[in-house]
């Protein structure tokens, strides 16, 4: 086993990775900016160590002083969380260059998934279905004039330097592009260092489901089943379930085995999320791979019983997988509702500030993962996500009903939460029946 | 007659847009402002000449702060 692990991250994700250490009784390093002197992971922590200012670029994301801070403590592993380093192939080489086990799959599969376009070229060679789109970065507008209209108008521009929805651009025709295709370069560069852009066809009224997998590098690859994960704003998730309401059997079937026939073919290792599109129909196509755990890793863990924190730390240590496909089995629903500071009246501008009063709901069946206390500031420098809130129920009606009492009973003040805009998604008949789809916050579903 | 622009959000200033002497139409962006991991620009009330910047890139403004006159 590990004897000492670096967090690389902070709020909520920090306190559930710290927590995890302690259940299998490994020391737990937290590090913090000085935004975050005082944040509850700080605390929380066997130990926790300074890495500078608060621009994240100074702090979380500086790889150097990470690595640094880490040999210093005398960690030997290190788990970057989700966001911030944790698809950078360069620090998780750093890390292990250092001597130290990243709490991940290899530099080289990070590396060839967060490529985008070649994530594509390698799911498509695997049998993955992908959308139809150009072969690999376009070099101008021009070129992406030309696959548009080959493969048909709405389309979307999307960044090969990474993903997550950042810097990605719908295009409704020709005469859109040019300045659509400007901006997204300008924001791909901003935020991956690569303005290489890639054109896909733009599926509309599709839901977003995604397939959790595990592998250890010892030959097993499985699944954790699936997440819907539709309701989003600016490509980024809201509201997170599993299983995904009237998914049909073989669509499951199918986006299970695409999955795993994917994770396998790159040799995949640890916790990873494949993305997937799904139509009307029942048909799907691979969106992209997250090499790392995800936010909404929670409603999983719910619904399968499992700890995949832990699992992630045995399989780092060299353990095997410890379970089988077999042993992985969906019970009930689970839901997880994601609070942000933002104003939802206001197009979900950010809302930094200091919070006042917070008020955390508990009871049966629900689960709170929490990044902040009262008197906490919340930054402009970090992510706006503050709390998750996940209800499990033995059906997904019981879920809701439980997760409508916890929104009720959940207080922040201070600065605007999505709390509102949360209550009205699962107050609405359609998210009730289970009709979503990625576009219906843009359009106005759940407006007040 | 001078015009004070002003942020609309707490955040740090990403990029400078328009610079004095510019001349920007409603709704142009004047400045952008990077906040919680998004860009939100901040834009002019009305076409006009820009006349002054007050803020520079990198730089942290509060909500209601003056970034930008037009004229």
């Amino acid at each position: 086993m590990l004897h000492k692990v670096l967090v690389a991250n902070r709020g909520e994700i920090a306190r559930r990775i710290i927590r995890a250490c302690r259940r299998l009784g490994v020391a737990s390093v937290a590090v913090y900016s000085e935004a975050d002197e005082g944040a509850p992971h700080v605390g929380e922590a066997d130990e926790a160590m300074p890495i500078g200012p608060a621009p994240a670029r100074q702090s979380y994301l500086s790889i150097d002083t990470i690595v640094d801070v880490a040999r210093r403590v005398g960690a030997d592993a290190v788990h970057p969380g989700y966001g911030f380093l944790s698809e950078n192939w360069r620090f998780a080489q750093a890390c292990r260059d250092a001597g130290l086990t990243f709490v991940g799959p290899s530099a080289a599969a990070i590396r060839r998934m967060g490529d985008k376009t070649e994530a594509r070229r390698l799911m498509a060679a695997a049998g993955v279905p992908v959308l139809p789109g150009s072969d690999g970065a376009v070099s101008d507008v021009a070129e992406a004039e030309r696959v548009s209209s080959a493969v048909g108008f709405p389309v979307l521009l999307k960044a090969a330097g990474g993903g997550g929805g950042i810097g990605m651009a719908r295009v409704d025709g020709p005469a859109d592009l040019p300045a659509a295709f400007a901006t997204a370069r300008r924001r791909a560069e901003a935020a991956f260092g690569d303005p290489a852009l890639y054109v896909e066809r733009y599926a509309e009224r599709a839901r977003h489901v995604e397939i959790q997998v595990f592998g250890d590098g010892q030959g097993n690859v499985l699944h954790l089943h699936e997440r819907e994960c539709s309701i989003q704003r600016r490509h980024q998730k809201l509201v997170e379930e599993s299983p995904a309401p009237g998914l049909p059997t073989d669509t499951k079937e199918g986006l299970t085995r695409a999955a795993v026939m994917g994770a396998r073919a790159i040799g995949y290792a640890n916790a990873g999320t494949m993305e997937f599109l799904v139509d009307s129909e029942g048909r799907f196509w691979f969106l992209e791979m997250n090499t790392r755990l995800q936010v909404e890793h929670p409603v999983t863990e719910e619904v399968t019983g499992l700890d995949l924190v832990v699992a992630q730390l045995r399989v780092a240590a060299g353990e095997p997988l410890p379970w089988r496909q077999a042993d992985v089995i969906q019970r009930g629903a689970a839901l997880e509702c994601r609070i942000y500071a933002e104003d939802s009246a206001k197009g979900f501008l950010p809302s930094p500030g200091t919070i006042s009063t917070l008020v955390l709901p508990e009871g049966e069946g629900v689960r709170v993962e929490c990044g902040v206390a009262a008197g906490s500031v919340v930054s402009v420098h970090y992510d706006p996500l503050l709390i998750k809130l996940v209800t499990r129920g033995a059906t997904r009606a019981a879920a809701i009903e439980r997760m409508e009492s916890a929104l009720g009973a959940c207080v922040v003040e201070g600065v605007k939460t999505t709390i509102p805009f949360l209550r009205r998604v699962m107050a609405h008949p359609d998210f009730r029946r289970g009709a979503v789809h990625t576009q219906m916050v843009e359009q106005g579903a759940f407006n007040a | 007659m001078p015009e004070d622009i002003k942020a609309h959000i707490t955040g740090v200033v990403f990029q400078v847009v328009a610079h004095p002497g510019d001349t920007v139409a409603e709704g142009d962006p004047v400045i952008v402002l990077e906040s919680m991991k998004m860009e939100i620009p901040v834009e002019a009330p009305r076409a006009g000449t820009v006349k002054e910047i007050r803020v520079e890139e990198g730089r942290t403004v509060q909500e209601g702060d003056i970034v930008a006159v037009l004229e």
